[in-house]
């Protein structure tokens, strides 16, 4: 077990839950609660492996993971926009959709070998002592991406006229609508958005972090470890990230975990009993348990950051929000 | 950006025709194949020789159609727990770990065993229910005291719980409890089979080979126990207050937290059953995959069913039927698309209950 | 926006405006008028249309057929941008500000400008400009939901000034204000009038017309009654035959009576809001049998907490007596067990479960008891039976007993929770803003319901915005401000300014 390397497989492999938790953001900061990240995940990864193997180019294949996820989120945006139904129940057919989908469209692709997105050094900063080592060397593109999204990602939510208009509709949506800003508009707009961060999640899995398609499997939960996310950091991008970072980390921890024969001088009971590597199996989904409760726990303290028209649909003329 | 028509929505001020539910229904069911022999044209399938297939797979014969039964009963319990839960607007969707929990406890009187095999076949199956029951509503309780008394989403914990619950039977099936190292324990002792009609063979032939078992008994009775619960008990009028309105119910006096927590205990008590119904009707021992996703096909067969507990039976038989010939047919994520798309629909279609749609010219009305 | 001159007599023209509602002619052919340069009131019971002939002004809605011209030039609206670019302002009467954004926010949103980057401290200067210029003081970087009522209605009116509105529609601006506030409103009308700016005022008090308007237009049930008529000459009796169609009686017909033993006690009772902040803080009071106890105050002062507390719905600290047993923090089902019957404000959030049968919501507060329950079992046609009762008794207007609450009207929603509540008879009745949003006729009713309660012995806490109305039932009334009671005095001794002072936290009384 090294410290170092489980730093950086957290860096690589949060940088998936990243996206996707982004995507998850903007769309609930407009009131759009999309449950379907792991569907649109899943599509997102099927067609970017798809595309990239046909082509032969994974820069084609990641455009198309980020539009299928963005295209499925479309069906979500018009069910709960124009339908008004249930964003719960839209999101997680959504899921079973992109799921059916992918599995579908993605028959055959596995074991096939396909181009992937390449991982480089940031030149300048891969220099700079140890932090360059770290962060900034033999990464691939994608978690140089993740890095600039976040801050980014902040500045716009929270600093910028559209941004501005995205809280208000997903606070209160009426107020923005009187004003002549089009709440339906960019309620579709941000779902399609967060639809393609999604996409992108998936992509960053199937052509580039960890290649290959393996079916359902391929995302195996981690589309609801986003959303589990959004809800621990309270809609905010920064520890939306740190979250994602961590989750990686200790994924990798656990992977580790099973290697040494001891443990600080301790008989590793993991290396002797295999099977106990079951319970280690379970410390992501554990762990996203104890991480809402704990983000619901400050949600309820401080009764700040849940978009208050989250989940609502908005009619025009109805009393209420 | 100028569409012609302008489709318009308007509260319906009357009440929804009887018929419009069902209608909705069938009519989502019937897109949702349209639409996904599209689909299978688009790959290069011919759409009507899989639903044809698919149709010959599942009603073609007594066999057959009593397969499809006995993977329409774990549904069963499954969309009735879910549809009590959705009523309440609690958006479980733990059925699957709740499944293999109960299979799991269920399993523990054999393995273990509770008592002893030379038991009358009445001890060993009472017991192995209850056990089954106790541990799907144990599991169920963890996602209800977390929603009611932290306010933490229920559908992440739930999905989160069924992760849980298959590795911690792996853990069992792989290690304490394996069959000489494979990947299950050993068959139970026959003490611990659920009848079945097959076991009449030799005094009616025609049963033979008809693998249906006592669980669907154990679906219908839930049906009728949940119907009456709902229509007419003090509980199924509260519960139809939480979900209508919970602000109100607090106001009369509910206590909301309480229910949370009941109603996903019975909800799990339920998926625990299915469990214990799989293992001592189907398979016989426990192992890995015992479900085919019957956590997550229950929840398109409640929406479907508009949460109606007697509608449960049908939609889980056409579903039981998209299981069964979903193992047969390719591409093999089809059935699982055809769920989707179901669901999708079904919600889609709501909007017709909700509102009235109306499709105008644009010109028309700014003169 | 552009320099008016005398080439068009009206800033506004509306004629024969047709909108319907699903169920209901809004609108039936309604003519309104508004000169450059006057302050048109445009008076009507609650659900005459006034608000749905606005709404057609500033662009929401869109009629059915009619004309609307603005300064001369015929316009088609098609959505609230294209009535902001025409110069229409709308202050709503339920304010569309976002809670969680700045006044500067809130008063930029929508707009092309800034562009993309908010480089909010240069516009908060610009804010506090035009705030000068008009006398509307708001904090620019203070969020909403830290702000008052008072400085919400400026920010609402600034949002209209900084689009350069020069057409105003105020909808019931008074309704959340204390008598002082009306009046600096009224000065800040004025003001907007001097600077070449037209106001249509939505209201429904007479005085308050008169002190402001030049002239007048009367809507009843969708139709004009009365077009841009002089209100001056007008009195309250004619005014109200405008309105309704009908004399009303004024006159409350409340008998003097002595209050019996004390029913509910509170003492030092202290509660959070939402947010964790203090709401109420240390308030103590008694009602007695028989005895009507009304609390004034501006939305928001506490009163919905305080209320909460009182009926198990909010934790407190302090100590709540009924009949001298405590009740503080007991759940609502025990506070409905202690004879505690509340009419909510929120008659469709909390009063009722909207897509339920009139049956299942008057069983609502006694179906565990005899003999509409028997065991686990809800005994459905003594349900059914007990719904009818009440629905004859109380003249509530329903196809059924099994038509769904929500199809019924305000009015007859709020007969339903009385009905229910007053059936369970209670020893203590809180009721929260009962007439509210409702018509003369509902009104009346309600009030007359409360005060046979009131002969009947029953303990009533009155908490209402419209002063008239607490004043006129209350047999003690009270002020709460900032969470705290300041002041209890005999009704017939209160006047209207003490009571607004105290609103507005100018005054306090020991009493």
């Amino acid at each position: 077990m090294n410290l170092e390397v489980i730093l950086r497989a957290g860096l690589s492999t949060g940088t998936i839950l990243i996206f996707a938790a982004i995507g998850e953001i903007i769309a609930e900061r407009a009131g759009v609660m999309n449950l379907g990240v792991e569907g649109m995940m899943l599509i997102g990864a099927m067609a970017a492996f798809k595309v990239a193997y046909a082509t032969q180019n994974a820069w084609l294949g990641l455009l198309a993971g980020i539009l299928a996820g963005g295209i499925l989120s479309l069906a979500h945006g018009l069910v709960i926009i124009h339908f008004q139904a249930d964003q719960t129940v839209s999101g997680l057919s959504l899921t079973f959709l992109g799921t059916g989908l992918a599995l579908v469209l993605g028959e055959g692709l596995t074991g096939l070998n396909t181009p992937t997105i390449p991982s480089v050094d940031v030149p300048l900063l891969s220099s700079i002592p140890f932090i360059g080592r770290i962060f900034f060397t033999d990464f691939n593109i994608l978690v140089y991406i993740g890095y600039l999204m976040i801050p980014l990602s902040w500045y716009f939510i929270f600093k910028t006229r559209p941004g501005m208009h995205l809280r208000a509709v997903g606070e209160k949506p009426s107020a923005a609508d009187t004003l002549g800003v089009n709440v339906y508009g960019i309620r579709y707009l941000y779902t399609f958005v967060g639809g393609c961060l999604a996409g992108l999640a998936g992509a960053s899995i199937s052509i580039a972090i960890s290649p290959g398609w393996y079916s359902s499997l391929t995302t195996s939960g981690q589309g609801w470890i986003a959303i589990a996310l959004v809800i621990f950091a309270r809609w905010n991008p920064v520890p939306a990230a740190l979250g994602g970072y961590l989750f990686g980390m200790l994924r990798r921890f656990t992977l580790d975990l099973q290697g040494p024969m001891t443990i600080l001088g301790v008989k590793n009971p993991f290396f002797y009993d295999h099977n106990l590597v079951f319970f280690l199996q379970m410390m992501p989904f554990i762990l996203t348990i104890i991480a809402l409760l704990w983000g619901s726990g400050a949600a309820r303290r401080k009764r700040k950051g849940t978009p208050a028209a989250l989940g609502i649909p908005y009619i025009r003329g109805e009393r209420g929000l | 950006m100028k569409f012609p028509f302008r489709i318009t929505f308007e509260n319906r001020t009357e009440e929804v025709p009887k018929w419009m539910p069902l209608a909705t229904s069938l009519g989502a069911v019937v897109a949702a194949f349209i639409i996904n022999g599209i689909v299978l044209w688009l790959i290069g399938s011919n759409p009507f020789r899989v639903y044809k297939f698919f149709f010959n797979a599942s009603f073609g014969s007594w066999g057959a159609f009593s397969d499809i039964v006995v993977k329409a009963t774990p549904l069963i319990l499954i969309g009735l727990g879910y549809s009590l839960a959705f009523r309440m607007k609690i958006i479980s969707i733990g059925a699957e770990g709740q499944f293999y929990m109960g299979a799991f406890f269920a399993s523990l009187v054999v393995l273990v065993p509770l008592v002893p095999l030379d038991s009358p076949k009445i001890v060993v199956l009472t017991l192995m229910a209850f056990m089954g029951i106790l541990g799907g509503a144990l599991y169920g309780m963890i996602p209800g005291i977390l929603k009611a008394y932290y306010n933490v989403n229920e559908i992440i914990t739930t999905l989160m719980l069924n992760y849980v619950a298959v590795y911690w039977n792996n853990y069992w099936i792989f290690g304490k409890y394996s069959d000489a190292g494979f990947q299950m324990t050993p068959t139970f002792d026959k003490v611990a089979w659920l009848p079945r009609l097959a076991d009449l063979a030799s005094k009616y032939p025609f049963f033979s080979g008809i693998t249906l078992h006592l669980g669907v008994v154990f679906g219908l009775v839930a049906a009728i126990l949940i119907w009456l619960i709902l229509k007419y008990s003090r509980w199924g009028y509260e519960i139809s207050l939480i979900g209508d309105n919970p602000k109100a119910a607090n106001y009369a006096g509910i206590n909301i937290k309480r229910n949370i927590v009941l109603v996903m205990i019975v909800s799990g008590a339920l998926a625990g059953l299915a469990g214990m119904s799989e293992v001592t009707g189907v398979v016989h021992r426990l192992q890995e995959k015992i479900s085919t996703n019957y956590g997550f096909s229950g929840v398109i067969v409640a929406w479907l069913a508009k949460l109606h507990p007697f509608a449960v039976i049908p939609v889980s038989i056409l579903f039981g039927a998209l299981i069964v010939a979903g193992r047969e047919i390719q591409p093999s994520g089809i059935s699982f698309l055809i769920q989707g798309t179901i669901l999708f629909l079904v919600i889609s279609s709501d909007v017709l209950l909700r509102y009235k749609v109306r499709i105008s010219r644009r010109q028309e009305e700014v003169a | 926006m552009t320099i008016t001159t005398g080439e068009f007599p009206y800033a506004v023209e509306m004629r024969d405006i047709v909108l319907r509602f699903p169920g209901v002619l809004a609108n039936d052919h309604v003519n309104f008028t508004l000169k450059k340069g006057e302050i048109h009131a445009l008076l009507g019971e609650n659900g005459a249309g006034k608000s749905t002939l606005m709404n057609v002004l500033a662009g929401l809605y869109r009629p059915e057929s009619g004309e609307i011209k603005i300064k001369g030039k015929p316009v088609t609206f098609n959505s609230p941008k294209d009535a902001i670019a025409s110069g229409i302002g709308m202050v709503h009467q339920h304010f569309m500000l976002v809670p969680t954004l700045t006044v500067t926010e809130n008063i930029l949103l929508g707009l092309k400008e800034p562009r993309f980057i908010m480089r909010l401290a240069k516009y908060d200067k610009k804010i506090l400009a035009l705030q000068e210029e008009f006398g509307l003081k708001a904090d620019p970087s203070a969020n909403i939901w830290q702000i008052s009522v008072g400085e919400q209605q400026r920010v609402e009116i600034l949002k209209t000034l900084y689009r350069g509105a020069d057409i105003l529609i105020l909808d019931e601006p008074t309704a959340v204000l204390a008598p002082q506030e009306i009046e600096e409103l009224m000065q800040t009308m004025r003001i907007l009038v001097d600077q070449g700016k037209s106001i249509i005022f939505i209201s429904h008090k007479l005085n308050e017309v008169k002190a402001v308007a030049d002239r007048l237009t009367v809507l009843r049930k969708g139709k004009a009654t009365a077009e841009g008529i002089d209100p001056q000459g007008l009195s309250r009796a004619d005014l109200a035959e405008l309105m309704v169609g009908r004399e009303v009686i004024f006159q409350i017909d409340k008998k003097a009576q002595v209050p019996g033993e004390v029913v509910l006690e509170v003492d030092k009772l202290s509660t959070t809001n939402n947010r964790g902040l203090a709401a109420v803080k240390g308030v103590s009071f008694s009602i007695r049998q028989g005895e009507i106890f009304g609390i004034a105050g501006i939305a928001g002062n506490g009163q919905s907490e305080l209320v909460e507390a009182i009926t198990g719905l909010r934790e407190s600290e302090g100590s709540i007596r009924i009949n001298g047993v405590e009740v503080s923090n007991c759940s609502p089902g025990k506070a409905i067990n202690c004879g505690v019957a509340h009419i909510p404000e929120d008659r469709t959030g909390v009063g009722t479960a909207p897509n339920l049968s009139v049956t299942k919501n008057v069983i609502m507060k006694n179906y565990t008891e005899s003999p509409i329950s028997n065991g686990w079992r809800i005994n459905y046609p003594a349900a059914h039976d007990h719904a009818v009762d009440l629905k004859e008794g109380y003249d509530i207007q329903t196809p059924t007993v099994e038509t769904q609450a929500r199809k019924l009207s305000g009015g007859n929603l709020q007969k339903l929770i009385l009905a229910r509540e007053i059936s369970g008879k209670p020893q203590l009745i809180v009721a929260m803003q009962p007439t509210r949003g409702l018509d003369v006729g509902a009104i009346e009713s309600i009030q007359k319901l409360l005060l046979e309660q009131r002969s009947n012995g029953a303990a009533i806490l009155l908490i209402s915005e419209e002063l008239d109305e607490l004043l006129e039932l209350s047999d003690r009334v009270a002020v709460i401000f900032n969470g705290e009671l300041v002041g209890q005095m005999d009704a017939s001794q209160a006047d209207l300014n003490t009571i607004g002072m105290m609103m507005t936290g100018s005054l306090r009384s020991n009493e």
